[in-house]
């Protein structure tokens, strides 16, 4: 029998253990006392194999986004360890490493973002944002960046000569791709897409889930994937975590996640998603029903 | 900025923000309009001794409070203004002048004048405007003289003490904006960027700073500012107190861009892709607000201009013998000479030239640099 939350057998490549992310509540008044926190991330543990993709799933407000900063060291988290496993098989713990020693390691572990407009500075070219990773680590320069841009756009999905344009003159899922192209160009291990297609429009959605596999198959990526309902992750992710509260109720394998749910959280946000099956119903009182939940705890 | 600018067109999509804002701002008449005559105001500045008709230091005693006398064209004197003869009031003892029927006084372009040394490069005697034949004599033996704005009271050519003026009053806004520039995006992006306790306390020193009372912080400004200095050293020590009260308002806007800016995705994704602090601040945020900072300076300006001309008035700035529009202005201070002299107040007309100048410029940048902003 399969152990929802085990450890994945051969040595994770990234593992958190313990995290806490505490925001300080700031009152009204002239004094601010930060005696009460909101715990955004409490206590969340869990582990993703090399080339599996995790499903961090919620709903909105539950703290997903603050998860995946704090795993990607983009926040400092109050408590817990980030061990991610470099290629050189080195772990190191994310969460304690000082900046000078973070810069090498953030090689290999990229974020896509949700909003494609705030995502892409609209002060710079194509070429300068998705060249900018090598700039900055110093691995390619000249014609050899001019090459590795143009590759990888054209990888993506945009046409090279797109290039000299600037991020207004693209649509929202050519937008993501530009994201996409810029997470990939360093050829990181790890890739954490925060909600990376809430912003799309349906069709344009599955366009980009099928790119994001096609480049998990070819360059080995491990995805952390977020999203706010379960539809999407169904297809694209290996194990799903399901988050309420800054905690994570259910980790298991998505197949199990939808046949047999364990946690009453997880069987309403299952009742949310409209069913391929035309005979179930879709569950419109999901308010009413997480209400109830909470008053029984 | 989410609907995609045709894309269709080829070229729109790899204009850059810059020259998008460069072609809003085209469409702003009078800000476009402003900007050539601001050019033309700073090009007299620049070419002062040319653009004069007479050097700094002339003057004609005998025809002080001369009125200004526009010239006139005719086909026997070519371009000319009417002679003029001194007459004394024998009741009221004032001065004043009625045209003369002798030989008019005749004017022409690039005529030959008083030498001058340009910009300590080349020595020349051409002037752009004035009179035509300066060897030519009134009948009291002196030479013949022009006003074209009249004269004060020493008969000094206000329009030449207007550009040579020009000079000193321009270049105070700009002069001072450079400081205010370094202060307020130093102060203010440390302020924004570091945030936290250095944050309040910039802010709270802001706020005393802005509380000071600023003309009696002149006033004792003006007291100790020792009456031995050169020209020079008062002229850049009045530059430095209106920059150290103006930086503020930059401070603010950079601190407040800062903050905002930072929390954009793409500060977060820079950051994520390991890029300094110094990258951070100078490939990903400034850019975002470049355009607020030039606005903010623009705007700024005529404030920097009408504090010299203030400071200056109130005689607690610049003294003769620099020439400055505030400088000029003092001889303003008594209502009736303005009554009988009303051409003594040219300067204040270059002033809201310029102010007015420089504010629809701001607008018009500002409106360009950011479309959906509302006053
Ligand atoms: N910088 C912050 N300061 C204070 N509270 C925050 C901050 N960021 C997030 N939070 C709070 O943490 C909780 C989780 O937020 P977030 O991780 O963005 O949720 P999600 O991504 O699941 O929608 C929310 O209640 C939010 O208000
Ligand atoms: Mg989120």
């Amino acid at each position: 029998m399969n152990e929802p939350g085990a450890i994945p057998a051969a040595a994770p490549l990234l593992s958190v253990r313990g995290l806490c992310k505490h925001f300080p509540v700031l009152s009204r008044g002239f004094r601010r006392p930060s005696s009460e926190w909101v715990k955004a991330v409490d206590n969340v543990n869990f582990d993703i194999a090399q080339g599996e993709t995790l499903g961090l799933v919620g709903e909105s407000g539950c703290g997903k986004t603050t998860t995946a900063r704090c795993a990607l060291r983009a926040i400092d988290p109050t408590a817990g360890e980030v061990f991610f496993r470099l290629p050189d098989g080195r772990v190191v713990d994310l969460a304690r490493l000082s900046a000078g020693e973070l810069k090498p390691v953030r090689r290999h572990v990229q974020m896509i973002f949700q909003d494609p407009v705030s995502s892409l500075n609209p002060r710079m070219t194509v070429r300068d944002i998705v060249g900018e990773p090598l700039v900055i680590h110093g691995l390619a320069r000249g014609d050899e960046l001019e090459t590795r841009v143009a590759e990888v756009l054209a990888r993506v999905g945009l046409k090279p000569e797109h290039r000299t344009r600037y991020p207004h003159a693209f649509s929202g899922g050519q937008r993501q791709r530009i994201g996409i192209a810029r997470a990939i160009i360093m050829r990181p291990s790890l890739i954490v897409c925060d909600e990376a297609t809430s912003a799309l429009d349906v069709s344009v959605q599955a366009q980009v889930l099928d790119l994001l596999k096609e480049l998990q198959r070819e360059f080995r990526l491990t995805y952390l994937f977020v999203a706010h309902n379960l539809d999407v992750v169904r297809n694209f992710c290996d194990r799903v975590a399901v988050m309420r509260k800054g905690r994570i109720v259910e980790l298991a394998p998505t197949p199990q996640i939808f046949a047999a749910p364990q946690h009453a959280y997880t069987r309403i946000l299952l009742s949310a998603v409209p069913s391929p099956d035309p005979d179930v119903k879709m569950n419109f009182n999901v308010g009413e029903e997480l209400a109830k939940l909470d008053a029984a705890e | 900025m989410a609907t995609p600018a045709s894309t269709n067109d080829g070229s729109a999509g790899t204009l850059s923000p810059w020259a998008l804002i460069g072609r809003r701002f085209a469409h702003h008449r009078l800000a476009v309009a402003s900007l050539y005559l601001l050019a033309v105001l700073y090009a007299l500045a620049l070419g002062a001794e040319f653009f004069a008709p007479y050097p700094r230091q002339w003057r004609d005693l005998t025809r002080a409070y001369c009125p200004p006398q526009l010239p006139q064209f005719s086909l026997r004197h070519g371009l000319h203004v009417p002679a003029m003869r001194a007459f004394v009031d024998p009741l009221t003892f004032k001065k004043s002048y009625i045209e003369d029927e002798g030989a008019p006084v005749k004017l022409g372009f690039f005529v030959k004048g008083a030498p001058y040394v340009f910009w300590g490069l080349l020595t020349w005697d051409r002037h752009f405007f004035g009179v035509k034949n300066t060897a030519a004599q009134r009948p009291d033996g002196r030479p013949v003289t022009f006003y074209f704005l009249g004269a004060d009271k020493y008969g000094e050519d206000i329009f030449s003490r207007l550009i040579y003026g020009s000079r000193i009053s321009l270049s105070v806004g700009l002069v001072s904006i450079a400081v205010t520039f370094l202060l307020g995006v130093t102060i203010g992006g440390i302020s924004g960027y570091v945030g936290g306790a250095t944050d309040t306390f910039i802010q709270r020193g802001i706020e005393v700073i802005n509380a000071f009372p600023q003309i009696p912080l002149w006033l004792a400004f003006g007291a100790v500012l020792p009456a031995d200095w050169s020209p020079l050293s008062t002229y850049f020590a009045i530059t430095l107190v209106l920059s150290l009260l103006g930086w503020t308002g930059l401070a603010r806007v950079v601190r407040g861009k800062i903050l905002s800016l930072r929390e954009e995705d793409y500060a977060t994704a820079a950051r994520l892709l390991g890029a300094s602090h110094t990258r951070i601040l100078f490939r990903h945020l400034l850019p975002g607000f470049a355009s607020h900072i030039i606005v903010v300076l623009t705007m700024s300006v005529p404030a920097m201009i009408l504090g010299e001309t203030s400071l200056s008035f109130l005689q607690l700035g610049l003294r003769p013998p620099i020439v400055s529009w505030g400088v000029m202005l003092q001889d303003c201070l008594s209502i009736q000479t303005v009554e009988n002299y009303p051409w003594l107040l040219m300067p204040v007309v270059m002033i809201v030239l310029t102010v007015l100048c420089f504010n629809f410029l701001g607008d018009g940048l500002r409106d360009a640099a950011d479309p959906y902003s509302t006053r």
